[in-house]
């Protein structure tokens, strides 16, 4: 593994400063909820985004993007974890960015991407747990284009999105790879429930029946979307597991600063050794699951055969210790965490939001699992 | 082509000329490493061709100084030999305390004489040192150390006992912790290097839960030391010592990398239950592996913190506990053959017995954890 570049320092940075100042809970997260904002996260930010350049992160520098990696995308979402800045930077930035590359999609959408204007979003689920081998949404050929049948959720910000990557199925059945197919649907095509969450983000579930799109709203190859797909959904995995990390280490700062302020017995209670040991293993942790989400970033952004195996050794391990950061962080709180008032809290509820998208950490144990042979 | 390109392809060529095939294949137990020493008996030809090829070049110790017995090789051209090594599966052509352990100290702390005398025999395997750290008294608490070095004008008198002493009975010499003033515990504790073979010093071994003996119980009755065996200044061995013992629990990190491949992969767990905690083990060890590679990247370029290798050796020693549990669990009731030919004489329940000293050696896992919580932490009174 390679240490970070001068370069790569400098976005870091840049990020960092910027999202302390203008994505704090109080600016962003707790405003568009107690305003009741059902987007859940504010136009204006993502203006800014793009005004510094970071909406056109995964965007090809000849079409106008930084054209940068998987490992540049991570700096900005652990900035954006620690924060827990709303913002569509992972799903449009990141996940639908990576799903139209090289095709006509991206000649219409990135532009509007480019200068937060446009929120995009990707709709894979149709059940409660992850498991987009088994999308069953029916794209049944109609003369010139397609007609839709069936169902997804939690489609994150699918409600505000101006267009939605949906996964759908040409052929074959529930389980195989092949027959699967990458659909543009606009705004206003499917019938939208839009649903609010633990952490104050807000949700989609999309209905289809007899949706009918043009075959150019195909992205990509018919029936071939898997490889298309798991790109994406891989960039956008490698991405949450640096935001998790980055709500860990929000979370755990935020701890261990309460442990050397709040007195109990008329003694710090960072001084307490029962505490010490939870906390230095937490700090370990953290640092091993940074770890875990830099390397898997940078076999991506080398394509290296063993990214998706780390891509997943990354988002389990990450989801794993950003839980027991939470965990621990709340615990360690007391009565304080448990109240509204105080962040910490929020913390845990991103974290349980943020864990389950694009595959819990029991998805991606049992797919290292399968790609160990066994 | 680049200067390091030019090195790869040389280093390639030379590799393959001087490393054995013999000295190729994957080490099966304790028996095939070379330890060197005045008492070494090489196992075969090859090994000791391959010692001598490897230590006649330095590379015993490719990043030393060459004026020290090393190669003198950038950080960027000692991990092209470590990747090539591995890339023809290359044995370590030696074994040694002197070259993870007090190497590091006496570049840091040894004078300039110490430093010509004491490393090259070191790099060639010529002496092989153990370290005397722990007393009966003192475990965790190691500056609560008693062993008494007297100052006799032209010579220190050492009385006293170690305990874990790292394969005492087969080591040449020891680097080793005494009190020189019991005004100042930390303040009061040198760090001496002598031949075993003085007069006064006897070892007896230590019997483990896993049936093999790597430890000793080390005596010294009147043993009489030279003035100028002392490394750093008189009291100030517990600086020498600390500096060390964070090149120790870095070397037993390493542990946690057990060997590099899936857990899975290797025993097929046919229970879901099983198949569930190795896949969430499998996790946590390829986690573990990056984050091994970031620590050495960060700690060649010094932009790791001093107190790291506590973290590390936490992390690394409780993996590999949790490795052998699974492994045993996994292996049923043959995992638990204590010598027949079947289990390789006992290999799994005797490693996974042996992994439990790996959270106690070097600092248990508390006191892992004590030094983080008050050095990277900070946390009050730690």
């Amino acid at each position: 593994m390679t240490l970070l570049t001068d370069d790569q320092k400098m976005l870091q940075e840049t990020a960092a400063s910027f999202l302390a100042d203008e994505g704090t809970p109080a600016k962003q997260l707790r405003h568009w909820r107690d305003t009741e904002c059902d987007d859940g996260f504010g136009h204006a930010l993502w203006k800014q985004f793009g005004e510094l350049g970071l909406t056109g992160i995964a965007i090809p520098e000849d079409q106008g993007g930084l054209g940068l990696g998987a490992t540049e995308a991570a700096l900005v979402l652990e900035e954006i974890g620690r924060n827990l800045t709303p913002s569509p930077f992972l799903t449009t930035g990141i996940v639908a960015a990576k799903a139209i590359a090289g095709t006509a999609h991206a000649d219409r959408w990135y532009p509007p991407i480019l200068s937060g204007e446009a929120v995009l979003a990707v709709a894979i689920d149709e059940s409660p747990r992850h498991a987009p081998e088994q999308t069953v949404l029916e794209a049944k050929r109609q003369g010139n284009g397609f007609v839709l049948n069936g169902s997804k959720q939690f489609v994150v910000q699918g409600a505000s999105a101006d267009m939605i990557v949906t996964a759908a199925r040409t052929s074959g059945s529930s389980g195989e790879r092949s027959g699967l197919t990458l659909f543009a649907v606009p705004r206003g095509a499917a019938e939208v429930e839009n649903v609010h969450l633990a952490d104050s983000s807000w949700a989609a579930r999309l209905a289809f029946a007899n949706v009918e799109l043009d075959a150019d709203a195909v992205i990509g190859e018919v029936d071939d979307g898997w490889v298309r797909l798991t790109a994406g959904l891989d960039a956008g995995r490698a991405g949450a597991a640096a935001e998790l990390v980055g709500v860990a280490a929000g979370a755990s700062k935020m701890t261990f600063d309460y442990l050397k302020q709040r007195k109990q017995f008329g003694k710090l209670i960072g001084e307490f050794q029962a505490i010490q040991h939870r906390a230095a293993h937490l700090h370990g942790e953290i640092e091993i699951a940074r770890a875990a989400a830099l390397k898997a970033a940078q076999l991506i952004d080398s394509g290296d055969e063993r990214a998706e195996l780390y891509v997943s050794v990354a988002k389990a391990k990450a989801a794993d210790v950003a839980s027991l950061a939470v965990r621990e962080g709340v615990q360690m709180h007391g009565g304080i965490g448990m109240t509204d008032e105080h962040d910490i809290g929020l913390y845990m509820k991103r974290e349980a939001v943020l864990g389950e998208l694009f595959g819990d950490v029991y998805y991606h144990r049992n797919r290292v699992a399968e790609l160990n042979g066994y | 082509m680049t200067d390091l390109d030019t090195f790869r392809t040389d280093t390639r060529a030379w590799l393959e000329a001087n490393c054995p095939p013999e000295m190729r294949q994957p080490i099966r137990s304790e028996a095939d490493i070379c330890w060197g020493g005045r008492n070494w008996t090489f196992k075969s030809d090859a090994q000791r061709q391959w010692l001598e090829a490897m230590a006649g070049r330095g590379w015993t110790v490719a990043h030393w100084p060459k004026d020290y017995g090393g190669g003198g090789l950038s950080p960027a051209e000692a991990i092209v030999l470590k990747e090539e090594m591995k890339r023809i599966g290359a044995r370590s052509p030696l074994m040694s305390f002197g070259i993870s352990m007090l190497g590091p100290a006496l570049l840091k702390f040894g004078t300039e004489e110490q430093k010509k005398h004491y490393l090259p025999q070191i790099a060639r395997g010529e002496i092989r040192w153990c370290q005397g750290y722990s007393e009966p008294g003192a475990g965790s608490d190691l500056a609560g150390l008693q062993t008494k070095a007297e100052d006799k004008g032209d010579h220190w008198l050492i009385n006293g006992q170690k305990v874990w002493t790292s394969y005492a009975d087969k080591a040449d010499w020891i680097f080793c912790l005494v009190r020189t003033s019991t005004e100042s515990k930390q303040g009061g504790i040198s760090f001496l290097l002598f031949d075993m073979a003085t007069p006064g010093v006897s070892t007896k071994p230590i019997l483990l839960i896993s049936g093999s003996s790597p430890f000793c119980e080390t005596f010294f009755d009147d043993v009489k030391v030279p003035k100028d065996q002392i490394v750093g200044d008189v009291n100030r061995g517990w600086d020498v010592a600390k500096y060390l013992l964070g090149h120790e629990r870095e070397m037993i990190s390493e542990l946690g990398l057990g060997g590099g491949g899936s857990l899975g992969a290797a025993t097929k767990p046919q229970d879901p239950l099983l198949r569930a905690e190795i896949a969430a083990f499998d996790v946590d060890a390829l986690a573990f592996a990056a984050m091994s590679e970031r620590f050495a990247a960060m700690w060649k370029a010094g932009e790791a913190h001093p107190a790291s290798p506590s973290m590390m050796k936490y992390a690394g020693t409780e993996l590999n506990k949790r490795r052998n549990e699974l492994a045993i669990a996994a292996g049923g009731s043959e995992a638990l053959e204590w010598e027949s030919e079947r289990s390789k004489n006992g290999k799994p329940v005797r490693e996974w017995l042996r992994s439990k000293g790996n959270s106690i050696e070097g600092g248990t896992s508390e006191i892992q954890l004590n030094i983080v919580a008050k050095h990277i932490l900070g946390l009050p009174g730690a």
